[in-house]
């Protein structure tokens, strides 16, 4: 789950990490007193959305007064930002974040993520602040310095004196960083963070170190433990579709194409996606019912599929391990006369009862396609969603 | 012969009394499988399934000298358990569970001696030997005794991919299901290495995911090693970068861990690589003729 910058700043504030004064803001107004209450000669109004690239796509604008600060609020607020990680529909900007500008001498990356292959929690830092970590990792991976830490003793003192040194810091801001590096961490882990960055972090005019932008995810599998921050979610941030999906515990993602697909197990979804291209068609969505599907979550799983404009034939390719066929095939029935589909639907279905299971479509009086494998659904259901394109 | 469980093996069930603990148990005691008993804290002294329950692995694995534990045990507890069968030094412990938080696996990955106790999973399928032992969720009836040793990190895409090798008549040594989370405890490379090992295991399938590099490092050690013939696919060739696709491990970020890439590396590695998932079955009985 993905939460606003405003709100990670909050989150690593109780921790200590110190960040810029700032407020969140709704409308232009509440931009203007937020503005007020900082009383600093020059502040900047940043979009939140859950997607990075803002400041290029000119959703981050510095403002010299009250007024001017009210002013851009009111341009931002509502307005698309279309950025790399947004895709090409963008994202209306429905909040804003108001805060101090700062006198910035240096700009340093800091983050910390799960790293899979060593299995631990690594911290991550770079001299080259404000660039994407990706970017320094393919040009310069040796500017990338890395602490991996253990869980038992946590990040320790060295290892945050190797980075800050690493860095080049003067030893005023070595002696600030760790602390600030240590904060970070215990964020990471108390949150069940799954990435935190600061990119970028900041030393100012003072010698202060400053968290000047902050990026937090967390781990789904961990949010049953933290109630507080389930609360941030932002359901605007999100395909209503996805969101919709979610309240039924199916797992389902949206794409571009014209043929929907529904797959118990989240391999074969993504197998089912892929013999969709090879057939020469394009998925229209990744949708996982999971091994124990009931004939409920069939129906709904069928409904938000049909939601999508774009879907011109439904691909059911379920491989019944305990999830018995003639039990899906009741559920596809059923959901199919409830929702009067309008578009052609192909099932493959192998695995316990499949004879049963393919006659109850049969007997259905209603138009379904059943194939033979899943390189013959495949080709059947592009053909019917308009053919190879 | 067969890898990691056989007739011998003797298997504890950690959630023994839980719903999926108690269907799943039935399931491979209908298989033929050595269920020697269950932990459910707080039904000790009672039977299960014809079974005897246990408060704890360590009672548990002193009645019964289990050498085999699987854990259907809720998401929140089930890092507990993989730990709780470790300090009992059960040699072989697979974690059916899916959802266990990441940071819980980054404290059983730094606490349990994997020397001492192999880890399977979590978020797998499980581990069959067809016709000797079946330890997890799969439907034992599609598979078929042989000498193709199957690993894989999903679940039903495996099915789908046995399913088609003994239609064609091809039989398995045993298939490994390692699990869809971004840590997990037996890699590709672990399972590559056992089968490279088993005289009965005459060629290999490994059937990845987009999401980390674990395909690529097996196929590094594959391309030195490795003179079975290894046929290999990866789902997620049309998934987006960014994206969370129903693993917890599937995800492409900041451009690593690619159906692509990993393609690539398999095919330099000369592994015979499928583009269609329909295509598995057919590529190992070609590659077995070969």
């Amino acid at each position: 789950m993905k939460i606003h910058e405003y709100q990670a700043k909050a989150i690593l504030a109780r921790y200590g990490v110190t960040t810029p004064r700032g407020e969140v803001a709704f409308t232009k107004e509440e931009a203007r007193e937020a503005a007020q209450r900082l009383k600093s000669n020059i502040c900047v109004v940043k979009a939140q959305i859950h997607a990075g690239g803002r400041g290029k796509a000119g959703g981050v604008k510095l403002a010299r007064s009250s007024d001017e600060a009210a002013d851009i609020a009111s341009h931002i607020l509502g307005m698309k930002l279309v950025t790399p990680q947004t895709g090409p529909a963008g994202r209306i900007v429905k909040r804003v974040l108001v805060e101090e500008g700062l006198d910035i001498k240096r700009e340093l990356y800091l983050g910390l993520l799960v790293d899979r292959a060593i299995g631990r929690v690594v911290l991550m830092a770079s001299a080259a602040g404000g660039m994407e970590i990706e970017e320094v990792a393919k040009n310069n991976p040796s500017a990338i310095l890395r602490e991996a830490i253990h869980p038992a003793v946590g990040l320790q003192l060295y290892q945050a004196r190797k980075i800050a040194f690493g860095l080049g810091l003067p030893v005023e801001v070595v002696n600030q960083s760790v602390p600030f590096l240590q904060a970070l961490y215990r964020a990471f882990i108390d949150t069940d963070a799954s990435l935190l960055e600061i990119n970028p972090s900041v030393v100012i005019g003072d010698g202060k170190l400053v968290a000047l932008d902050a990026k937090m995810t967390f781990d789904d599998n961990a949010l049953f433990r933290h109630k507080e921050l389930r609360e941030l979610r932002d359901l605007d941030e999100e395909d209503p579709l996805e969101v919709e999906a979610s309240k039924y515990g199916l797992n389902y993602i949206k794409l571009e194409g014209s043929v929907a697909c529904m797959v118990n197990g989240a391999g074969l979804a993504m197998a089912t996606m892929d013999i969709i291209k090879y057939a020469g068609g394009s998925p229209a969505n990744f949708l996982d019912v999971g091994g124990g599907a009931s004939a409920d979550q069939v129906k709904n799983a069928f409904r938000i599929l049909m939601s999508d404009p774009a879907v011109k034939a439904v691909f059911i390719n379920i491989f019944g391990g305990i999830l018995r066929c003639d039990v899906l095939a009741t559920g596809v029935v059923a959901a199919a006369k409830d929702l009067q589909l309008k578009v052609p639907v192909v099932v493959r279905m192998e695995g316990t009862n499949v004879e049963l299971g393919q006659q109850i479509l049969r007997d259905s009086g209603l138009n379904f396609t059943i194939a033979n494998g899943m390189k013959d659904g495949a080709q059947k259901v592009v053909a019917l969603a308009g053919g190879a394109r | 012969m067969s890898v990691l469980v056989n007739e011998k093996t003797r298997l504890l069930v950690q959630g023994f009394t839980g719903r999926e603990g108690t269907f799943h148990t039935q399931q491979m005691i209908e298989y033929g499988t050595n269920v020697v008993g269950g932990v459910t804290p707080g039904k000790g002294s009672t039977k299960h399934l014809e079974r005897p329950v246990f408060n704890t692995v360590a009672d548990a694995a002193k009645a019964t000298g289990a050498n085999a534990s699987v854990i259907f045990v809720p998401p929140p507890y089930a890092a507990d358990a993989i730990l709780e069968a470790a300090d009992s030094e059960i040699p072989l412990v697979i974690c059916i569970t899916e959802g266990i938080p990441a940071l819980d696996m980054v404290r059983v990955a730094a606490t349990v001696d994997f020397k001492k106790t192999r880890l399977i999973g979590p978020n797998c399928p499980g581990i069959i030997s067809p016709g000797k032992c079946k330890i997890g969720i799969m439907p034992g009836r599609i598979h078929k005794q042989g000498n193709v040793g199957v690993v894989s990190r999903s679940g039903t895409l495996t099915y789908e991919a046995v399913d088609q090798l003994t239609k064609l008549g091809i039989g398995q040594s045993t298939c490994i299901g390692i699990g869809g989370d971004p840590i997990i405890g037996t890699s590709f490379l672990d399972a590559i290495q056992f089968f490279n090992d088993d005289p009965d295991t005459h060629a290999i399938i490994l059937i990845g995911e987009i999401g980390g590099n674990t395909e690529e490092r097996a196929a590094e050690w594959i391309k030195v090693n490795v003179k079975k013939p290894v046929v290999g696919f990866i789902a997620g060739q049309t998934a987006p970068p960014g994206r969370r696709m129903g693993h917890a491990g599937a995800i492409i970020s900041g451009g690593q861990g690619t159906a692509k890439d990993k393609y690539a590396a398999m095919a330099a590695a000369g592994i015979h690589t499928v583009e269609s998932p329909a295509d598995i079955g057919s590529t190992v009985a070609a590659a077995l003729k070969s």
